[in-house]
């Protein structure tokens, strides 16, 4: 069976439109009819919007073309708005295209949410029966399986009472046993993995997993979550403003859907532009930063100049630098050595030896201090300052750095001892 | 993998047919439907002190008040039928009535947040509304049946024992009209609310063209008749009450009419319905 196509998309475009849909009530759309046949202002527009953009459209999804085959556990990222949304609505037939056709073999299953249809007022059971068959499932199906939803859900207990006395978190664990146990062949779901506790989500994943694997269901996954998407899906795709702009391995589509998030390389970045915490002296800023070159090599400095503007002088001020990977973890600190910042605009460089540092890319955060009589005070604080990267230019070895594996930071060499 | 490939080939395209209905996939979700139809049973009356009890209060105290006012007050014959029976019986067929129209009328509005999140077909919501309804409805018909043996024993009713057999057919035209009428306006009220607020009163004032509260014979052979008899309720309450109270217009040419109006509204709804459940969750 497994060469065999699951769900196949051609052409798959949504358009909604901007402004206003409708003044909602007749008479308001009778309005509007009448007075765009005199050729007069719209009575029910509100004032100040650009009478261009109403009644434009505007493309949830645009043109996507895609084959998903059976087994196969298929992620799908994109920042908000990219169209992740409206994708699994339309294939789970909650509304329809514009254009486009998709077709689908077997059942589906959509988790869009957990727990639709589940009313407070039953017990675990009769929910369990309500929303299997919201999701399909015939009464004999249900009867079948209702042991091992119990089971996986861990509310046995609980299983005869209203599910209104219930904590949110047994609300979502029976809510997704139910939807887990569903004998489709499609299951699509948009990240209802982000609720419940650490043990559950992994015991879902798993679920998730062997769903596919062994059961040769295909799986189809939405989530912000890199690391759900990594655990569960063989394949990704990346969707940009309606269209699908990558389709393959997951970790290269992590790659480019972070990227797209991630902070631009440049010479020189406007440091008043990124917002700051409050709560600072608010006596000296950072205002600009100019890198010479972002693009280090391996065994080189990176060098930068930073300039600050400063109402009163200050002593014993430092510098704190916070180094990050591109997907925001932490990989260490460091401290400058203290300077005394005086009044007005004042522009000093700094140095960092990269040679700890694998080849990739980086971008960190500053934060001006001061010490005053062993205080710490913080002054300035500038997250995601600026981004650069470490070149790899001599290869140790012939071996390439494997980033995925050995992480960002070469630690200084083994020596053989004796 | 038990199945194969084909039997559950779904294929979704911009635009439907004007009569794309699929019966075969209703027909896998009827325990869907069973399940909803128990619930909007249940849950109505959970929490209350009295229960179910309220199914027979409502309209009991309606027919008390309308013995009272349209009996008593008023004056309006009752065709030679114990008033009480009279109007308890009216209540019944069209509080039926009344009840699916209403409650089929908020179907995409009121499940927005269902039909949002999953797809079933969504025909199982007024569909299953109309059947407990129709669960409301036995219930008060019993009630109805204990006064109605009393007055059959004292000799003061003489039914058309025959003809009660039609019961279901008569039910199951006022469910059909009722769910016609309903899945037409909740799909207009997807775009313009306007319609919710109609259907509020609408129905009400409904009611008194429908002989209700009066008998079709009061009104003579005048234009009035013919334009009561044009209302397709009219024929489903009249026989109800010549069935059971030996009183009451039975019109062959009414229900020939009635029947046709009834089909034509089910299948405009159905197709209205049709075109608008795909994509109603943009507008809603």
């Amino acid at each position: 069976m497994s060469g065999e196509n699951a769900i196949e998309i051609r052409g798959l475009k949504k358009q909604y439109r901007l402004g206003q849909i409708g003044g909602g009530t007749l008479t308001a759309d009778l309005q509007s009819w009448w007075a765009r046949v005199r050729h007069q202002e719209d009575p029910n527009s509100k004032i100040g919007t650009d009478q261009r953009r109403i009644g434009q459209a505007f493309m949830a999804l645009n043109g996507i073309d895609l084959t998903v085959k059976k087994g196969e556990a298929l992620g799908i990222i994109g920042s908000n708005g990219a169209g992740k949304s409206t994708l699994l609505k339309i294939l789970s037939r909650i509304t329809a295209p514009t254009e486009g056709t998709v077709d689908i073999y077997g059942r589906i299953t959509s988790m869009l949410e957990v727990g639709t249809g589940f009313s407070p007022e039953m017990t675990g059971r009769e929910n369990i029966y309500m929303n299997g068959a919201i999701l399909g499932m015939s009464r004999a199906e249900i009867d079948e399986k209702m042991e091992e939803i119990i089971e996986f859900s861990e509310v046995r207990e609980f299983i005869d009472t209203p599910v209104k006395r219930y904590s949110s978190g047994m609300y979502v664990k029976l809510a997704f046993s139910v939807a887990a146990h569903l004998d489709s062949e499609i299951m699509i779901m948009d990240e209802v993995l982000a609720v419940g506790d650490v043990n559950f989500q992994q015991k879902c994943l798993k679920k998730m997993r062997e769903a596919a694997t062994i059961e040769g269901k295909t799986v189809l996954y939405v989530s912000h979550n890199m690391n759900t998407i990594r655990q569960l899906c063989n394949r990704c795709i990346v969707l940009n403003s309606g269209k699908l702009v990558f389709c393959g391995e997951t970790e290269k589509a992590i790659e480019i859907y972070e990227n797209n998030s991630v902070l631009e390389k440049r010479s020189e970045y406007d440091l008043t532009r990124l917002s700051r915490i409050t709560g600072l002296t608010n006596v000296a800023r950072m205002e600009r930063l100019r890198i010479a070159c972002s693009d280090v090599g391996m065994n080189q400095q990176l060098k930068f100049e930073l300039q600050c503007m400063c109402d009163s002088p200050i002593q014993n001020t430092m510098l704190r630098f916070v180094l990050f990977d591109k997907r925001g973890n932490t990989l260490g600190a460091t401290y400058s050595n203290m300077w005394d910042l005086v009044s007005g605009h004042s522009a000093r460089e700094f140095a960092l030896d990269c040679s700890v540092l694998a080849p990739g890319e980086y971008y960190a955060d500053i934060i001006l201090i001061s010490y005053d009589g062993g205080i710490q005070i913080r002054h300035d604080i500038a997250i995601k300052a600026f981004a650069f990267s470490v070149r790899e230019d001599n290869i140790l070895y012939n071996m390439e750095w494997n980033r995925h594996g050995w992480g960002c930071i070469r630690l200084p060499s083994l020596r053989t001892e004796g | 993998m038990s199945e194969p490939n084909h039997q559950y080939h779904i294929h979704i395209q911009p635009k439907n047919g004007w009569f794309d209905i699929d019966l075969k996939e209703l027909w896998r979700y009827r325990d869907l439907i069973w399940l909803f139809t128990k619930k909007n049973f249940i849950l109505v009356y959970k929490q209350t002190i009295l229960g179910p009890a309220w199914i027979v209060l409502q309209p009991l105290m309606t027919t008390l008040i309308y013995t009272l006012v349209f009996g008593g007050i008023a004056g309006i014959p009752t065709d030679g039928v114990p008033q009480l029976l009279f109007y308890m019986g009216g209540t019944a067929v069209w509080g039926f009535f009344a009840a699916c129209l209403n409650k089929t009328a908020s179907t995409f509005t009121g499940n927005a947040g269902v039909f949002g999140k999953v797809y079933f077909p969504r025909l199982v919501m007024p569909i299953s509304t109309v059947l407990s309804s129709a669960v409301n409805f036995g219930v008060q018909l019993a009630m109805f049946l204990v006064f109605w043996i009393y007055y059959v024993a004292t000799g003061q009713v003489t039914p058309n024992y025959a003809g009660i057999l039609l019961l279901p057919l008569v039910m199951g035209y006022l469910g059909l009209l009722a769910l016609g009428c309903g899945v037409i306006i909740s799909s207009l009220t997807t775009k313009y609310r306007d319609l919710a607020m109609l259907v509020g009163f609408g129905v009400q004032l409904w009611m008194y063209i429908t002989p209700v509260v009066y008998p079709l014979s009061t009104l003579g052979d005048g234009m009035l008749r013919t334009v009561i008899m044009m209302n397709p309720v009219t024929c489903a309450v009249e026989t109800f009450r010549w069935m059971f109270l030996g009183a009451g217009d039975v019109n062959a040419l009414s229900w020939i009419v009635s029947t046709g109006v009834m089909a034509v509204i089910v299948a405009v709804g159905v197709m209205v319905f049709s075109k608008v459940e795909k994509t109603f969750m943009d507008t809603v």
